[in-house]
């Protein structure tokens, strides 16, 4: 199957490049760090993000609602409005050049041409005012130099492949006449129209039935391994992370906590917000629990530096050393990291 | 729940909400998209009934009709023994409170230019005589309760993350104790922990409240925890209806049975062995139905009846209803 000799794939390509920075990564960030400066002081959203990817890899972002995910992708390609938005660290490399340092002319180019985006939220990407048509057909022109038929041409076989039914009609229907799943493939159909080498979709299935998900993932699985494109898959569902991804991402209060090949991240959870995260999934069969299991406590506030680990105050297992420190990402294994002190050398010799 | 009261609070019967379709220089109508074609079902009071179904098969059109965002047209939605078409503004006003909508897209419904605050206190001012003392309170359990910090109330909807702004819409959709909730995607955004606390929630006013949802959602998990019966949609109908233990251990219509399979399990393992069904075949425009079953075009067991003549809607084990001529 498509999956497995992928999988095969980069297992391979991993023990080609041996050394942590592969010189083959499409996309490469380091250290990231952004901000927001309100009224009440600062929000410290993203802390020292760094991941990697190589083309064909889907790397799964999953994580606590308000932890970062969204504001860390869009801080790639500078999507933020600045201010409130600040970018105080980090370097974001793709095909060799950092974009944090790129004028806006060259990441207009980017955007929506060698990087696709999918935002959380179609209605506030896509406008209102114009037709689904035009809004697919625009960056077709703009980065392919397609002319209107040929353009027009290329956004209905879109449509179709995102299972849009009679597509060539639809062109001309204003935003607000799809439904919620109609609207996000929309959003899908867009992001992909420009052949991207890297595409980042931000809760991109949540608004879709199981049945056109799994199409959709279909679809996504093809384009990696015909394209090489590389993805960042930023989502709640643990059962389409287990599926799709290569690597797992978890992310807790604005940085990563764990860092995981996926059967690792499932088979031996490292950080403690994993743990707890896996455990709160409702029963798929059997009886029906009394009542779901949610992780007790409030979300960090992030309103400064991080100076003791984001998540002590709800962790079964904080001890004194986690509220004097944040604990950097720790090595467990080869291929898995997590940002816990009880995976320091001196405290598991301790232990 | 179901065995304290066993009236119905709300009763659906063929409704039907067609938009028309406009073409050429004149706008002249050229046709009827058929978002909703033919619904008809019943909630007793403090149920939960979970609508599930394909993207674009009418489920929020459905849910909005409902609470008359939309006007019917034609069939009928009748709220405690009257139809609700049939209200006069006034009558209108006055039962608005009691029936809410969580909505599906959280932008839709948040002023931006509205601190939190504002936004959820808005129905209390409007419908309440709380002092502004108890308002502010309130608003503070509110937002406590679905999980956000109260300390946030001056913040406005963009300083939030996605699944923070949903939040903020099932706190204003809670303020004013409502009887019945429709509630369109309410947890999709939500990350697993919050999901269950939003869940729990939902569930702890149903028991003290009896308060009555309509829960329309993807998440088959979910919908089995939180449904006491399930209505599968398809194509503006509804194509199965049974109550939660036996649509899910033996699901009858070859569309339900697509979706229960099509599940995924967070399991790198089982999901890497797993053959994924996926449905072949043209997928149907609401502008112009199949003639005979709506589900024939992509339907893996379907015989030449099922492309001519539409599937009777029966009552096929007890409490199970199903519009299959092979079921
Ligand atoms: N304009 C802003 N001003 C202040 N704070 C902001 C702003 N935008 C986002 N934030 C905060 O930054 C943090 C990270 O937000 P982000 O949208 O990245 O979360 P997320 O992980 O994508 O969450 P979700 O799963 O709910 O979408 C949140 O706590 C949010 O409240
Ligand atoms: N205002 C409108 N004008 C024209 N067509 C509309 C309008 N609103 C919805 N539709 C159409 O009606 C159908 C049903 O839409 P609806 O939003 O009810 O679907 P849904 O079941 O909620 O889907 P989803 O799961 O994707 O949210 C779709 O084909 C949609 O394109
Ligand atoms: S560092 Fe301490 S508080 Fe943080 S997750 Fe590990 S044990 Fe828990
Ligand atoms: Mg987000
Ligand atoms: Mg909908």
């Amino acid at each position: 199957m498509v999956s497995s000799t992928l999988r095969q794939l980069s297992e391979d390509e991993k023990s080609q490049a041996g050394q942590a920075h592969g010189a083959d990564n499409v996309l490469e960030v380091r250290d990231l760090q952004t901000v927001f400066e309100t009224q009440d002081g600062t929000v410290h959203a993203v802390n020292n993000v760094s991941f990697a990817l190589k083309p064909g890899e889907l790397l799964g972002v999953v994580g606590e609602s308000g932890s970062g995910k969204s504001v860390s992708m869009m801080s790639l390609l500078k999507l933020l409005p600045m201010p409130p938005a600040k970018i105080l660290n980090g370097e974001v490399l793709f095909d060799g050049r950092d974009l944090l340092q790129a004028s806006e002319d060259e990441l207009r180019s980017l955007r929506g041409g060698d990087i696709g985006f999918i935002f959380q939220d179609p209605m506030t990407s896509l406008n209102p005012v114009f037709t689904v048509g035009f809004q697919l057909m625009e960056p077709l022109r703009i980065h392919m130099g397609m002319n209107k038929k040929q353009a027009r041409a290329r956004a209905v076989e879109l449509l179709e492949l995102v299972g849009i039914p009679s597509a060539s009609d639809r062109l001309k229907d204003f935003p607000h006449q799809f439904s919620g799943g109609m609207r996000q493939r929309v959003m899908i159909a867009i992001a992909l129209a420009c052949d991207p080498k890297v595409l980042i979709a931000d809760e991109p299935t949540t608004a879709l039935d199981v049945t056109v998900q799994a199409q959709i993932i279909e679809l996504v699985k093809d384009l990696r391994e015909k394209l090489g494109m590389a993805i960042v898959w930023i989502t709640h569902d643990l059962g389409v992370v287990a599926g799709i991804a290569d690597r797992v991402a978890v992310m807790y209060g604005g940085q990563i906590v764990e860092y995981a090949d996926v059967d690792k991240l499932y088979d031996d959870p490292r950080h403690p917000y994993t743990r707890a995260l896996l455990k709160t999934l409702p029963a798929d069969e059997g009886l029906r629990m009394e009542r779901l299991v949610s992780i007790p406590g409030q979300a960090p506030n992030l309103k400064g530096p991080l100076v003791a680990c984001p998540f002590a105050p709800r962790c079964e297992e904080a001890h004194e050393r986690c509220w004097s420190a944040n604990p950097p990402l720790f090595e467990v294994q080869a291929g898995q990291k997590s940002a816990c002190w009880l995976e320091s050398e001196d405290t598991a010799g301790a232990a | 729940m179901s065995e304290v009261v066993e009236k119905d609070l709300l009763t659906v019967s063929d409704l039907k909400i067609h938009f028309p379709i406009y073409k050429g220089l004149f706008r002249k109508k050229v046709g009827d998209v058929k978002a909703v074609d033919g619904v008809s079902f019943a909630i007793q009071r403090g149920e939960t009934l979970g609508l599930v179904g394909e993207s674009g098969c009418g489920k929020s059109t459905t849910g909005r009709a409902v609470l008359r965002l939309y006007d019917p047209t034609s069939g009928h939605v009748i709220f405690e023994d009257r139809d609700i078409a049939s209200l006069s503004d006034s009558e209108m006003r006055a039962t608005r409170p009691r029936m809410q909508m969580i909505f599906q897209d959280p932008q839709a419904c948040l002023n931006p230019r509205m601190t939190v605050g504002a936004i959820v206190s808005e129905p209390l001012i409007e419908h309440t005589k709380l002092s502004p003392d108890d308002r502010k309170a309130k608003v503070r359990e509110l937002l406590d309760a679905v999980g956000l910090n109260p300390d946030f109330v001056n913040r406005y909807p963009h300083e939030f993350s996605g699944g923070q702004r949903q939040r903020i819409g099932i706190a204003r959709a809670l303020a004013l104790d409502p009887d019945f909730i429709v509630c369109d995607e309410p947890i999709a955004a939500l990350d697993v922990s919050i999901q269950a606390q939003v869940v729990n929630l939902l569930e702890d006013l149903q028991r003290e409240r009896g308060l009555t949802f309509l829960f329309i959602s993807h998440d088959l998990s979910m919908v089995r925890h939180i449904a006491d019966r399930v209505a599968v949609m398809y194509l503006g109908k509804i194509v199965e209806l049974a109550p939660v233990s036996k649509l899910y251990s033996n699901p009858q219509h070859p569309y339900t049975q697509a979706l229960l399979s099509a599940v995924p399990v967070a399991d790198p393992k089982i999901e890497a062995k797993r053959q994924r069904v996926i449905l072949k075949g043209d997928v149907p425009s609401p502008s112009n139905p199949p003639q005979g079953c709506v589900f024939c075009t992509r339907c893996p067991i379907a015989e030449k009846k099922c492309f001519t003549v539409p599937p009777e809607w029966r009552e096929l084990k007890p409490d199970q209803f199903v519009a299959c001529h092979l079921a």
